[in-house]
């Protein structure tokens, strides 16, 4: 490999490992989800009730890592911190991996 | 500005699959002929890196959090086609495996953040920056071009929450969907992105071109096209 890309991909794990911060600073400022992302729990407290169509569709998919943070805002600091740092390096290998995937499948085509 | 499962009713996310497909399929078209193999590493680092500055996320204190996607700087780089097929990916797996953005918003979130942001940020980046492949103008023209991107794909994602009121309500008139009328959606959404997350992919954006065309210009799409 270059070294050139070697020095990104080095980057890239930087980032996984820095990602935390995701978690970290939101909390150090108080803040909450996403505008238009909110739970059926919390759009409850907002306007008072679950529309229905959204209930309906709300729980729809059942994703084995749940917001890179399955222990959600409940557990320890630091299986927080450990669970976005494993989500953010798996992300890399998805990512990736389905590129290279994808690539293979089109220069079999090709040929 | 990933949009969860029922938020969007079925007249709103099943058309959006159906343009998310076509601007897929095109892609890969594109993709195909236009890149060698020696883009693959360069596809998949984008893919990656996308993915990983979306977990950054950044609060606005006392008030919500949003993030950059990296769109812009991946249009900059290796292309809009390339970006729609990379972000799609990326969009593809974080709602399958980590439940951020629904299963049936798929088409709509990839619309918004692989459609709509790549092209916006690329046009926004050859009119600006011209010729220029260094200095203030460029450097202006790749902020600029995740400034307005994010921004962009910030107000469609809000005008599709918005519209939810007016098209899925129930009998007694309501909501079924997202709740809030476009007139809160779109200030609200526009704003955010207008005084914080769109600065900051600007700077991404400013920072990561300005990177490669120091390291790597030969890469650069956007200059390989002028």
């Amino acid at each position: 490999m270059a070294p050139f890309q070697k020095k990104l991909w080095a980057g890239l794990i930087v980032m996984a490992l820095l990602s935390p911060l995701g978690v970290v600073l939101p909390k150090l400022f108080n803040a909450e989800d996403a505008w238009g992302e909110w739970s059926s729990e919390k759009l409850k407290e907002l306007i008072g009730f679950v529309p229905a169509g959204l209930e309906k569709l709300a729980d729809l998919w059942k994703a084995p890592i749940p917001d890179y943070n399955p222990g959600g805002d409940g557990a320890s600091l630091g299986a927080q911190v450990g669970w976005y740092i494993f989500s953010g390096l798996l992300g890399i290998i998805l990512a990736a991996g389905a590129i290279y995937l994808l690539g293979r499948i089109f220069r079999r085509h090709e040929k | 500005m990933h949009i969860p499962d029922g938020y969007l009713s079925p007249q709103t996310y099943l058309p959006l699959f159906g343009v998310a497909a076509f601007f897929w399929a095109t892609a890969v078209k594109r993709v195909r002929s236009a890149l060698s193999h020696r883009y693959v590493p360069y596809l998949a680092m984008a893919a990656a890196f996308s993915f990983l500055i979306q977990m950054f996320n950044i609060p606005i204190p006392g008030g919500t959090t949003g993030h950059a996607v990296g769109g812009a700087v991946v249009a900059v780089l290796l292309g809009p086609w390339a970006a729609v097929l990379t972000i799609s990916i990326v969009l593809i797996i974080q709602a399958v495996v980590f439940g951020d953005g629904g299963i049936t918003a798929i088409g709509a979130n990839c619309f918004n953040m692989a459609v709509v942001m790549p092209f916006i940020s690329y046009g926004v980046f050859r009119l600006v920056a011209g010729n220029a492949r260094g200095g203030k103008r460029f450097l202006a023209a790749a902020f600029l071009a995740g400034y307005i991107g994010l921004t962009a794909a910030a107000v469609v994602t809000a005008i599709q929450f918005g519209i939810q009121p007016m098209i899925a309500q129930d009998a007694h008139g309501q909501p079924l969907c997202a709740p809030y009328p476009l007139t809160v959606a779109v200030p609200v959404m526009a704003a955010e992105h207008l005084l914080l997350f769109g600065i900051v992919e600007g700077f991404v954006t400013a920072m990561l071109v300005n990177y490669f065309v120091k390291h790597e210009p030969g890469l650069v799409y956007a200059f390989r096209e002028v």
